[in-house]
């Protein structure tokens, strides 16, 4: 093991690290803005395309189908490219490389989204929709009061989990030129030759970023379950 | 009751077939309640009769015949099914209220958005109908903090608070535990005392002796015995009500 570590590089006691640090964060907005952004259109595109197959007509059942079996096979750097090379080619929608990674990652993750989404609301008692229902509540109402409520706090785990993924996956769209954390750590790494230390740096970064997630999740988790079962 | 027996029936059911696949869990049934009337029905379990009862406010589809509810034939229009259901309340066995909602939201989120009460309204309207079944205290908890008991009161207000017409029960002390059934029991006796049209699945017979206009016996998805509560305990028709009233009498 003769590495020498060079840990002055990304040192915050050093003024060569909090200039190299300072860089480095300068990623930061970036990538919280991107994987915001398509978390929040990942779940609304998940919700819908999950009631899809909930729905009774057949064809909105094949689209869900179609819909989850197709994204779901798409690896995210490749749909990223598509996203970015291929849309202007194709369709002529040309997108800055922001909006092209909230697309392909929003697309990507949406497909997952819906099989949670539905594994919630399919776990929801048949009683619950019964007395809706005769209640006389109309589909949406039924939706949005009643069984939405509960499917969701049902999947935060598992949604919590997407998040955390999409948070890294929003690496990727480095590759195509966003200037978030992995691209600013790249390019610190041509400079200063110090990989080991910058990418470590980075995994920081990466890791606060998830525990953040995790909090918020945890805490959204105690905040439904406050109004709910509690033990008599 | 001789005022209810003059008005034309509110619930009319006529040659009424359900299968489930292969299994026909109905079969020709024809039923007649009129506005005030009181019918219970009894049977052993498989007989048909929650089929029936979840018939009348189509949580179940009927494949032949005729339901025709307060003028409105229950069929694929669902202009219809919207009518019938704001004017038929459902009271469940595992009562099935809203677990995410406190109790006043449980009564008061229907009356808003389907009959578009105000807030303050449909709150004054939860309260009353709370006190009603005797436990307004409980209005602020959640379903999963209340005794059994409680929560099938709570899902008898839930039904109430929609104004409904007629009022149906699908086993609604089978749940319970035993000395839980009496406060529902007497919260239903109430209704009927206050001219609620009532169709009761259940096996309380003490209750159907008091309350019953109209006893009906149904096994293998048929209506076998219909009559009055004197008649029906007194002298039963069928042997194979005679067998049932024996079984479930005899202690």
């Amino acid at each position: 093991m003769g590495y020498n570590w060079g840990w002055y590089v990304v040192s915050p006691w050093s003024e060569k690290g909090q200039t190299n640090l300072a860089f480095l964060l300068s990623g930061l907005g970036w990538t919280v803005g991107l994987a915001l952004c398509a978390i929040v259109a990942s779940v609304v595109l998940g919700l819908l395309i999950a009631l899809l197959g909930l729905a009774r007509g057949r064809v909105a059942r094949s689209v869900n189908r179609i819909y989850v079996e197709s994204l779901r096979a798409v690896p995210m750097l490749v749909m990223l490219l598509w996203v970015f090379y291929g849309l202007p080619v194709v369709l002529g929608i040309k997108l800055d490389v922001f909006a092209a990674g909230v697309v392909a990652l929003a697309l990507c993750d949406s497909a997952f989204e819906a099989e949670i989404f539905r594994a919630g609301i399919q776990s929801i008692d048949r009683g619950q929709h019964e007395a809706a229902e005769t209640l006389g509540l109309g589909f949406v109402d039924k939706m949005r009061f009643i069984i939405l409520p509960q499917a969701v706090r049902r999947v935060l785990p598992p949604l919590g989990n997407q998040f955390v993924y999409m948070l890294k996956t929003s690496s990727l769209v480095s590759v195509i030129g966003l200037a978030e954390l992995t691209r600013k750590a790249n390019e610190l790494v041509v400079t200063e030759y110090r990989p080991l230390e910058i990418y470590t740096a980075l995994i920081v970064e990466y890791l606060v970023l998830i525990l953040a997630v995790s909090w918020v999740m945890r805490a959204l988790e105690r905040k439904m379950a406050a109004s709910d079962y509690k033990p008599a | 009751m001789a005022e209810a027996a003059l008005a034309d029936p509110i619930i009319r059911i006529e040659a009424v077939d359900k299968w489930f696949g292969d299994f026909q869990a109905l079969r020709g049934i024809e039923l007649s309640v009129k506005s005030g009337e009181k019918v219970v029905i009894c049977g052993p379990s498989g007989s048909g009769k929650s089929t029936l009862i979840r018939c009348i406010c189509r949580l179940e589809r009927h494949q032949r015949g005729r339901i025709v509810v307060d003028g409105y034939e229950l069929n694929d229009e669902t202009r219809n099914l919207a009518a019938v259901r704001s004017e038929v309340g459902m009271v469940f066995q595992n009562f099935n209220l809203f677990p995410h909602l406190s109790v006043l939201e449980n009564l008061t989120l229907a009356p808003m958005r389907v009959r578009k009460l105000p807030p303050k309204e449909a709150e004054a309207l939860a309260m009353e109908l709370l006190a009603r079944v005797r436990i307004p205290e409980q209005a602020h908890k959640y379903p999963a903090q209340l005794s059994g008991g409680q929560q099938q009161r709570v899902a008898i207000a839930r039904s109430l608070a929609m104004r409904p017409k007629i009022m149906l029960f699908d086993e609604p002390t089978s749940a319970l535990d035993p000395e839980m059934i009496n406060e529902v029991l007497e919260v239903m006796e109430g209704l009927a005392r206050e001219g609620m049209t009532m169709v009761c699945v259940t096996h309380e017979m003490g209750f159907a002796r008091r309350v019953a206009d109209q006893m009906v016996f149904m096994d293998r998805g048929e209506i076998v015995e219909t009559s009055p509560p004197a008649e029906f305990f007194g002298q039963p028709k069928t042997e194979r009500c005679r067998v049932f009233l024996s079984q479930i009498l005899s202690h």
